[in-house]
């Protein structure tokens, strides 16, 4: 076993773990965070992905040990109690989310395309930032749309 | 689940060295996006993981007599946004952004590809086209001499690749046939252009991996177009075959993106 000190939107823990854990299991398995879902498990599907030191990671192919002394985000670290993050807000409002399962993941990746880029983004860039976060329902079109609300880029029915 | 292991982040390189030696099975890990994977599925069961991820020699890019020299450990996210490598050799800034998704990008690293040598991974085609030389905890190694078939390179067991050094060329160019899935090259052409010189090299495509195609580089020699290119065929049985394409197809493919980037210098260019 070894001790992973690290912090989790905004809290420092310390945790023990054996080395062959994944982050995700670290999460899900050893603290119950079970916002973060494990779809394929094979690096494709980014249902796991997580911020990492400020970057978008999928948390199925990193092992916890290597997360020492890191910042890690998750969806349970997003909303404001009852307040959602507008990332979260402008996915109801988009109808971004049919089953759901994608949707953490999706998000995260989301969060991270905005704090990467900014809000000078357009929607060819958002599908390329998106390419490793699959959805089997939606057909994205409507994740897209929640993304460019949130940086304000997207038509009114108005104009 | 993985087999256990023990996971090791010494902070030098012959820590690291020593760590790997006393171990009884070691690997070395850097971005872990091939090796966890293989981990997962069974097919390797090191004794050890060696982290390479703390390492300052195997850190930064730098620019210097007419070579670009990216650290073993940089992702393919740092290369493909490095102001040194977009104003130098802006088809290999294209090329690390083309591996994988963004967040494959955030981990993965140039030094994991090229020491793992997938026939099928983008940087090989980069590292033989630009002619770079690998420097390694032991010694420098000539691209030439580098890549040995499939998954199999100069490395001996425990040494480290460090450092990859880039010819930085007049003009380069990226051209690839992504699998839609895995994005990896169903076929791929580096092709770099250094004064009269030209140097095409082929990923993707080949049962024996990354190689130069030297009837197109003589071709190209005399003038970087697709015209100088017409009628210049790859022999299909050479060409590796899998659920993903036969060898017809990889053959065409791989003649196809020689042609792309050739004409379009300068960039990447996605098929």
């Amino acid at each position: 076993m070894t001790t992973v000190t690290l912090t989790i939107n905004g809290d420092r823990r310390q945790v023990d773990v054996e080395d062959r854990t994944l982050l995700v299991d670290l999460l899900r398995e050893t603290l119950g965070m079970t916002g973060t879902h494990v779809g394929c498990d094979t690096t494709q599907c980014g249902a796991c992905t997580v911020i990492l030191d400020g970057k978008a990671v999928k948390s199925c192919t990193i092992l916890a040990v290597m997360a020492e002394g890191a910042e890690l985000r998750t969806i349970e670290g997003l909303a404001d109690g009852d307040t959602l993050h507008p990332m979260q807000q402008a996915f109801c409002d988009n109808h971004a989310l049919q089953c759901g399962f994608c949707t953490p993941g999706m998000i995260m990746a989301a969060v991270n395309i905005i704090e990467r880029h900014g809000t000078d983004i357009d929607e060819s860039l958002v599908r390329r930032e998106l390419e490793g976060n699959l959805c089997r329902c939606t057909g994205y079109h409507n994740i897209v749309k929640a993304v460019l609300d949130v940086a304000g880029k997207l038509p009114r029915a108005s104009e | 689940m993985m087999y256990a292991f023990s996971y090791h982040a010494p902070i030098s390189l012959s820590e690291a060295r020593k760590r790997f030696e006393e171990s009884e099975d070691a690997a070395y890990i850097s971005g872990g996006h091939t090796l966890l994977p293989t981990m997962k599925n069974r097919l390797a069961a090191p004794s050890d993981l060696v982290s390479l991820g703390q390492i300052e020699e195997l850190q930064g890019i730098a620019v210097a007599e007419g070579c670009l020299t990216i650290g073993a450990a940089e992702t393919h996210a740092s290369v493909a946004a490095s102001d040194a490598v977009t104003g130098r050799i802006p088809a290999l800034a294209g090329l690390a952004g083309s591996i994988g998704d963004v967040q494959v990008r955030h981990r993965g690293t140039i030094g994991g590809s090229v020491a793992n040598n997938d026939p099928a991974a983008d940087y090989p085609s980069a590292v033989l086209a630009l002619d770079a030389r690998l420097h390694t905890s032991e010694r420098v190694i000539e691209a030439s001499d580098f890549f040995q078939g499939v998954y199999t390179t100069a490395l001996e067991p425990g040494e480290i690749l460090t450092k990859v050094g880039f010819r930085i060329p007049d003009t380069a160019g990226y051209a690839k046939m992504r699998n839609p899935a895995s994005r990896y090259a169903l076929a791929a052409a580096f092709v770099a252009r250094f004064g009269d010189s030209v140097r095409v090299a082929i990923t993707g495509a080949s049962e024996d991996g990354v190689f130069r195609w030297t009837e197109a580089e003589e071709r190209l020699s005399k003038e970087v177009s697709a015209g100088a290119l017409a009628g210049l065929t790859l022999n299909e049985a050479d060409m590796n075959e899998d659920i993903h394409a036969s060898r017809g197809y990889r053959a065409h493919l791989a003649a196809l993106c020689t042609r792309k980037a050739a004409e379009l210098q300068g960039r990447l260019t996605l098929l």
